[in-house]
């Protein structure tokens, strides 16, 4: 017999799912609001009105130049992104499509990485980048990004690619295509909503990092990871202008998840259910 | 032309081998049936033929030419997959047209043929639409479409009709058996299914464990089985095979006695069997018997036949129709 969902079952679950978004976003509402009220409001106590004020904002801006972090987490992000899809693109196709008795012991052990604490390998890295002149580079971190995140756009990947029946690849090679337009008619068109969503996933965790671009940046490569981190240690009871530099790290992905929350959502529980 | 002729072509994966090594000639315009247990190595053999696997040993001539190591594209065959494998982001033109594409046709010519395709396999009101809002059928017409249009040396079927109901296999069964009839392009065609064999093939190859177990046509696998394998694979319902003291009367290890060729009656015969289960189905009836000192018995009979449950029957096999193995399972001289 199947299920029987009555109305008030519906409105029970949605005012329930929505206490439960509002209970998670809430922290980052407070900080939005907190960021617009004056430094004296902020440190009043728990308050959901502000003043209004922008003077948070200015203050921010006039001291530590926002644009120069924000580019630098545009070109990290997007730049990481490319960089891993460059890898794990091919790396997915031929574990999904040529698989070999080792192919889940090498996929397992990449996701196991993803267990170790970073902290465990700080210093060899740091050492490594000091050696090679990466530190405070961008093209180190955008490197550094782009392992740290590699055994997840591999997996992501592998999981949407195998959703490709082989046979239609084999179908286009008898239709006498070569492996170009193979790649160009059949897989491409077939996998471009698993790429989109695995490249926004990746640059959504790659502007989030902040253990390694805290650590490997001083100024120059400097993300808004680090703009943050810059309010909270000397300034830390200036509460409107920390929340200030949180929301202005913060909006740009906000705005981009909130856009692209469909295929996000579609890339993450890909393969989960079929 | 599509004379395709295999020479001691192995096949193993890693340490297991599918394919021993074996040899088969396939005349120009032949419909050639692979048919064998699950993993008796059919379809490795259409893949190897169709280069999609490369072979571990043995070549693989067609037309004369050795394709052995060619790509699957340079061989001019084409295939139909069990699951159709369409492009499901094309129209149904666009996955009929694909390999006209490929081969660098005008877009008139591929407009053309794709046209007369789509009229001789009924799908010209289907054009504009994706695999996906097509009925099974139609998905299996578009997958013919498709492998039509370029007129290849040989067609390559594997096992295209075993996702549709069993009304539509026989549709699409008679379908491709006339496409066969009109095209007289080599076919070969792989199935598990014996009665797709029979009633579709000019040539039948029985493979088990990766050896050809006998080659022939339909009626002479049927009539001249040469070993219990095939005995036991080919007709149906299967082959009674009975051992023992009923076998040594005939001087042979295993009789074979097909359900059809046995005289049934309610007074005397050479084995009294009890009525076990009686299957009617209008035409014919199946009955399933225990016969004394024999054994389970399957036997066709009339299907105005009134035996029921626990009816005891007399059967006598008809001796000309009789088959006789020896030891090592093969069949003996008669």
């Amino acid at each position: 017999m199947a299920r029987s969902v009555t109305t008030q079952h519906k409105t029970i679950a949605t005012i329930a799912a929505w206490i439960v978004a509002l209970l998670i976003f809430f922290p980052i509402l407070y900080t939005i609001i907190t960021s617009f009220k004056s430094e004296q409001e902020a440190i009043q106590g728990f308050n959901l009105i502000p003043s209004g004020t922008f003077e948070s904002y200015i203050e921010v801006q006039a001291q530590s130049g926002y644009f120069k972090f924000f580019l630098n987490s545009v070109l990290l992000s997007v730049g990481s992104t490319i960089l891993a899809l460059l890898v794990a693109i091919p790396a997915a196709w031929s574990m999904a499509f040529a698989p070999t008795k080792r192919t889940k012991d090498i996929l397992m052990w990449m996701l196991s990485t993803k267990m170790m604490p970073a902290v465990a390998v700080l210093f060899p890295i740091y050492l490594i980048f000091r050696n090679l002149g990466l530190l405070d580079s961008r093209i180190g971190l955008m490197i550094m990004l782009m392992l740290i995140n590699l055994p997840i756009v591999v997996w992501m990947l592998y999981t949407y690619f195998r959703e490709i029946p082989g046979e239609i690849l084999e179908a286009a090679r008898m239709d006498g295509a070569s492996l170009w337009n193979e790649i160009i008619y059949v897989l491409t068109p077939m996998a471009v909503p698993g790429i989109a969503s695995t490249m926004l996933l990746n640059i959504i965790l790659a502007w989030n990092e902040a253990f390694w671009t805290i650590r490997l940046t001083t100024t120059e490569a400097a993300p808004l990871t680090a703009f943050i981190s810059s309010f909270s240690s000397p300034q830390g009871l200036f509460w409107a202008k920390l929340s200030a530099a949180s929301t202005l790290a913060i909006a740009p992905i906000l705005i981009m998840g909130w856009f692209s929350q469909k295929q996000l959502v579609r890339g993450l529980t890909f393969g989960a259910v079929k | 032309m599509g004379n395709i002729t295999l020479k001691n072509v192995s096949k193993s994966f890693g340490s297991t081998s599918i394919i021993p090594g074996l040899d088969l000639v396939i005349e120009n315009g032949e419909f050639v049936v692979f048919v064998g247990p699950s993993g008796c190595g059919k379809s490795t053999l259409l893949r190897l033929i169709a280069g999609l696997e490369d072979t571990s040993g043995g070549t693989i001539n067609i037309d004369g030419r050795d394709v052995t190591g060619e790509a699957p594209a340079k061989r001019k065959l084409a295939m139909v997959f069990q699951s159709y494998a369409l492009y499901p982001h094309m129209t149904v033109a666009k996955n009929i047209g694909f390999p006209l594409k490929m081969a660098g046709e005008d877009k008139a010519t591929i407009d053309k043929k794709v046209g007369d395709a789509a009229r001789v396999l009924n799908l010209t009101n289907y054009l504009e639409r994706r695999p996906g809002q097509l009925s099974g059928g139609q998905r299996q017409r578009v997958a013919i479409g498709r492998a039509i249009v370029r007129q290849p040396t040989a067609f390559l079927f594997d096992e295209p009709l075993s996702n549709l109901d069993a009304a539509l296999r026989g549709t699409m069964r008679l379908e491709i058996s006339e496409l066969h009839h009109q095209l007289k392009t080599t076919m070969i065609y792989v199935t598990h299914d014996q009665v797709e064999a029979m009633t579709m093939a000019d040539k039948i190859v029985v493979l088990n464990a990766g050896n050809i177990e006998q080659v022939g046509s339909p009626m002479e696998l049927y009539k001249t089985p040469k070993n219990l394998f095939v005995a036991g694979f080919i007709g149906s319902p299967k082959m009674n095979l009975i051992e023992g003291a009923p076998a040594a009367k005939y001087n042979a290890k295993t009789i074979g006695i097909r359900p059809e060729h046995m005289e049934i009656s309610t007074t005397a015969g050479e084995w009294k069997a009890t009525v076990g289960v009686a299957e009617h189905l209008g035409s014919d009836t199946f009955l399933h018997v225990q016969a004394d000192g024999v054994g389970p018995l399957t036997v066709r009979a009339d299907g105005e036949l009134a035996v029921h449950h626990g009816d005891t029957i007399y059967l006598t096999p008809d001796k000309a129709k009789m088959h006789r193995f020896g030891p090592d399972g093969k069949a003996l001289a008669s």
